[in-house]
């Protein structure tokens, strides 16, 4: 609360007609075991010094981004019958997660030239190609991306999902999938009049895997060998105690 | 019930995954195979990444590998010596065969080879099975017919460092269960298996080891494979996913001992036919697979945090 309270001071201290004041429902993402999923409410206000100005509404975007990661995109081809991978691109950087929330279609609230300067619109995410590109048109391998991702929920928009009350007061529901990557999640939230990003927040969301998720994982990295073995006495043991317990099942 | 796997970084249903540890651990008890060749594109299909599933499925071997010879040694029908002398012959294959797998990764082509070699060893293994299985069965309906010899002597009966494997009831060479565990090891380490699927035909067909003793020596060779493969992807790779493998081996031990159950009430000719019928279905599931257009023709691979 402090921080947040901190943070509204910082932005208000520019002399800006408009500026944005947010928070969000959680402060940390914890996965545990069971986790399945989490939804993250993102809700805000408009802060005025001035009456509303005239001329076109005003806009919000909020977009939640997930750690960035290199992926390789390959295409099978026919060869000889059957299909093998062929070609491949490699993208040094595109999101692990990234979802887009806005109050109106990005086409009409959204200028394309500040969408590749903010880089705000799901295709901008992906960043850059690593490497020399091995094929003519790298074109395919990006939408393909794209869809993969849009298809198994990883990338999203939800065009008019974010509401506007009153021209001052916002919220955006983003529903995390179960299989996030941990890491530093961040949202950033837009104002527009015109087209024009007249104010930005952004803020953070750490994503950690806590309890027991968090002590086999980090076993797993730093004693590999101690982890193998553990994994072995387990598999040893259960078999070992299965076979025991059903011989005592027929006796 | 979705549970989270720490290493895969999924969610996947906890009832799915004990299910197909169950399955496999079945077929593990009935026939003496690992599962391995089951289990890892099983995994693939409900969306754990290559890397995760081929290293938690052999770890997955382990346990159901454990459970079947328990069974197996109190019933009498495994051949320790044989055993051993095929395990001495897998871990000289399995060095050449890593070797060669890191070649054929290097040259990006691993998936391919890996595909074309279940196809090719699972649709010769499947055929070479049920054509002679099903001639046995027809004997044994025709009993007028006469029965084909059982031990044939050939040049496998000539050669030197014979030893006596009492459990089999056999008395030859040391050289051809070497040699049969030396491939095997290679082609395991290719094809990311515990080779039981090659190794059971081979014992019968190639060193002519009776069937009830094949299932438990296979069984007792696959525990020290599958344990060396789990080691290696755990030191080199950190992906065996322990959440993920306990749950299969949850299933997969009780599986196994139904199998080692249901085993014993079968008979031998029967259990030929169904493994050969299983062998051909996952042979001719992964041809269509690489002959049919796939519906996407890109995938992805997550690579390393940049």
């Amino acid at each position: 609360m402090i921080r947040l309270l901190l943070l509204m001071l910082l932005i208000a201290v520019p002399a800006r007609a408009e500026t944005v004041v947010a928070g969000l429902s959680l402060d940390e993402i914890g996965i545990t075991t069971s986790f399945d999923g989490s939804s993250v409410l993102i809700y805000g206000a408009v802060r005025r010094d001035a009456p509303e100005p005239p001329g076109p509404p005003l806009e919000v975007i909020v977009t939640l981004e997930g750690p960035s990661g290199a992926v390789v995109v390959r295409k099978k081809n026919r060869q000889a019958g059957i299909w093998i991978n062929t070609e491949k691109v490699g993208v040094a950087a595109t999101p692990s997660f990234y979802a887009v929330a806005s109050t109106g279609p990005l086409a009409q609230i959204l200028d394309p030239g500040e969408d590749v300067r903010q880089r705000i619109s799901v295709p901008l995410a992906v960043r850059a190609f690593s490497g020399p590109l091995e094929v003519a048109d790298a074109r395919p391998f990006t939408e393909a991306l794209l869809r993969i991702r849009m298809a198994e929920g990883l990338y999203s928009l939800s065009e008019s999902s974010v509401t506007l009350v009153e021209g001052t007061l916002f919220r955006a529901d983003f529903q995390l999938p179960a299989n996030l990557i941990e890491g530093d999640y961040r949202t950033r939230i837009f104002l527009l009049r015109g087209g024009i990003v007249i104010d930005a927040f952004l803020a953070a969301l750490p994503v950690r895997k806590v309890g027991i998720e968090r002590t086999i994982f980090v076993l797993s990295q730093q004693n590999p060998l101690a982890y193998g073995l553990l994994s072995l006495l387990i598999a040893v043991s259960a078999g070992w105690i299965a076979s025991a317990l059903f011989r005592l099942l027929r006796n | 019930m979705l549970i989270y796997l720490p290493i895969a970084e999924v969610a996947v249903n906890a009832l799915l995954l004990l299910g197909l540890g169950g399955i496999v651990g079945i077929l593990s008890g009935l026939f003496g195979v690992g599962g391995g060749f089951l289990i890892t594109p099983l995994l693939f299909f409900i969306g754990i990444p290559p890397a995760v599933a081929v290293a938690t499925g052999s770890n997955q071997v382990v346990a159901s590998s454990v459970s079947g010879v328990l069974a197996h040694l109190k019933r009498k029908s495994v051949d320790i010596p044989m055993g051993l002398v095929l395990l001495a012959g897998g871990v000289a294959g399995a060095a050449p065969g890593i070797w060669a797998f890191n070649r054929l990764k290097a040259l990006g082509q691993i998936d391919l080879v890996v595909q074309l070699s279940y196809v090719l060893f699972l649709g010769f293994i499947g055929a070479l099975m049920a054509q002679e299985s099903l001639r046995a069965w027809h004997r044994a309906r025709s009993p007028n017919r006469p029965r084909a010899k059982r031990h044939q002597h050939n040049w496998v009966h000539n050669l030197p460092l014979k030893m006596k494997f009492r459990t089999s009831g056999l008395y030859i060479s040391v050289i051809p269960p070497l040699l049969v565990g030396l491939i095997v090891g290679v082609l395991a380490a290719i094809m990311g298996v515990g080779g039981g699927f090659i190794m059971v035909p081979a014992m019968i067909y190639l060193l002519g080891m009776p069937t009830k003793v094949v299932i438990g020596t296979s069984l007792f060779q696959v525990i020290f494979v599958s344990a060396f493969t789990t080691m290696a992807h755990a030191v080199t790779n950190q992906s065996v996913d322990v959440v993920l493998a306990f749950m299969l081996i949850i299933g997969g031990v009780v599986g196994a001992q139904i199998g080692t159950r249901l085993s014993g009430r079968l008979k031998a000719e029967q259990l030929r036919i169904l493994l050969a019928a299983l062998v051909l279905a996952v042979a001719v599931k992964l041809a269509l697979d690489l002959l049919l257009m796939p519906d996407e023709l890109f995938s992805l691979e997550r690579g390393r945090a940049a």
